[in-house]
């Protein structure tokens, strides 16, 4: 199945960023937008067929490796 | 007194590490990140700046992984002396060794430059020959070098005198070049064995070269 983890800072961790592709998007005259957070997909496939233990897997390595925890949310999504 | 430095495809500063600790009357020796195990002999072992592994996913994320980083982290579990200077701060980071996480600075560009540091710190063997409060001048260059921890972190932080240095301008005023959560450029492990800080003390070690204040620094190891 194909995996895709999207990872991005935690609430409360300030993301420069996303301020600063908030401001440019403001520059543009985007008046509407807020709370630009500014993240990273990873995307694989996984030979597996039991979504558990996809899932099981997929968070391992995210905690592990993909996200760091300190600073970082990630969440899963499995698509078969 | 044998001086360890880390090597890792990307590292950068492993010679500048070198030549530092030389000139102080260390022995040296470089080692690749393949290697499974640190060399019996070691007194400091350094995990020295660069960019290891291209800072590919998150700066010292990849290089956790390495041969060698189980040795260095039974290494420091047993209390041997490690110092991370720039991407080696990060990768102890990562690698769990140290406290917190270094993110994006906030002005989004790489700095190279300067800086002072004032002595948060000094009862412990890497600024002992320090007093707190002291001003020290030292280049930093990165572009993670932006100190984040959680509140119950810092405050764990200062309880147990962890921080080591903070960023602050010539007079000692509070300077924050990368937006580090308090100014923070340095911190150690509750043990106070394990070291790890932004800035370069090894590109300060010659008056010419715009500092010698790193001499201070690195010399508190070499008296063990």
């Amino acid at each position: 199945m194909k995996i895709v983890v999207n990872v991005s800072l935690k609430a409360g961790v300030l993301d420069s960023q996303g301020k600063a592709v908030h401001h440019a998007l403001e520059s543009l005259h985007f008046n509407n937008v807020s709370n630009v957070r500014v993240g990273k997909q990873i995307v694989f496939n996984l030979d597996e067929s039991d979504e558990k233990k996809a899932m099981a897997d997929v968070t391992r390595m995210c905690e592990d490796l993909l996200a760091n925890t300190v600073i970082e949310d990630y969440a899963i999504e499995l698509i078969k | 007194m044998k001086v360890v430095i880390l090597q890792f495809p990307g590292t950068n500063c492993e010679y500048d590490t070198q030549h530092a600790f030389e000139s102080l009357g260390a022995k040296t020796e470089i080692l690749w990140h393949k290697s499974e195990s640190v060399p019996s002999d070691t007194d400091l072992l350094v995990v020295a700046g660069g960019f290891s592994y291209g800072d590919y996913l998150r700066s010292g994320a990849i290089a956790k992984f390495s041969p060698v980083m189980q040795a260095v982290t039974k290494y420091a579990k047993s209390g041997g002396k490690v110092l991370g200077i720039c991407n080696g701060f990060q990768v102890l980071t990562e690698a769990g060794l140290l406290p917190g996480a270094l993110k994006r600075n906030d002005s989004l560009h790489f700095l190279s430059k300067h800086h002072h540091l004032k002595v948060v710190n000094n009862d412990n063997i890497f600024l002992e020959k320090l007093c707190n409060g002291d001003v020290v001048n030292v280049p930093i260059a990165h572009h993670d070098g932006n100190y984040y921890i959680d509140e119950n972190g810092l405050k764990e932080l200062y309880e147990n005198n962890q921080v080591l240095l903070k960023y602050c301008d010539e007079e000692g005023n509070d300077k924050n070049p990368n937006g580090s959560v308090d100014s923070i450029a340095g911190v150690c492990n509750k043990e106070k064995n394990v070291f790890g800080l932004m800035p370069h003390p090894e590109r300060a070690m010659e008056k010419l070269l715009g500092s010698d204040n790193g001499i201070k620094m690195l010399q508190g190891f070499l008296q063990a």
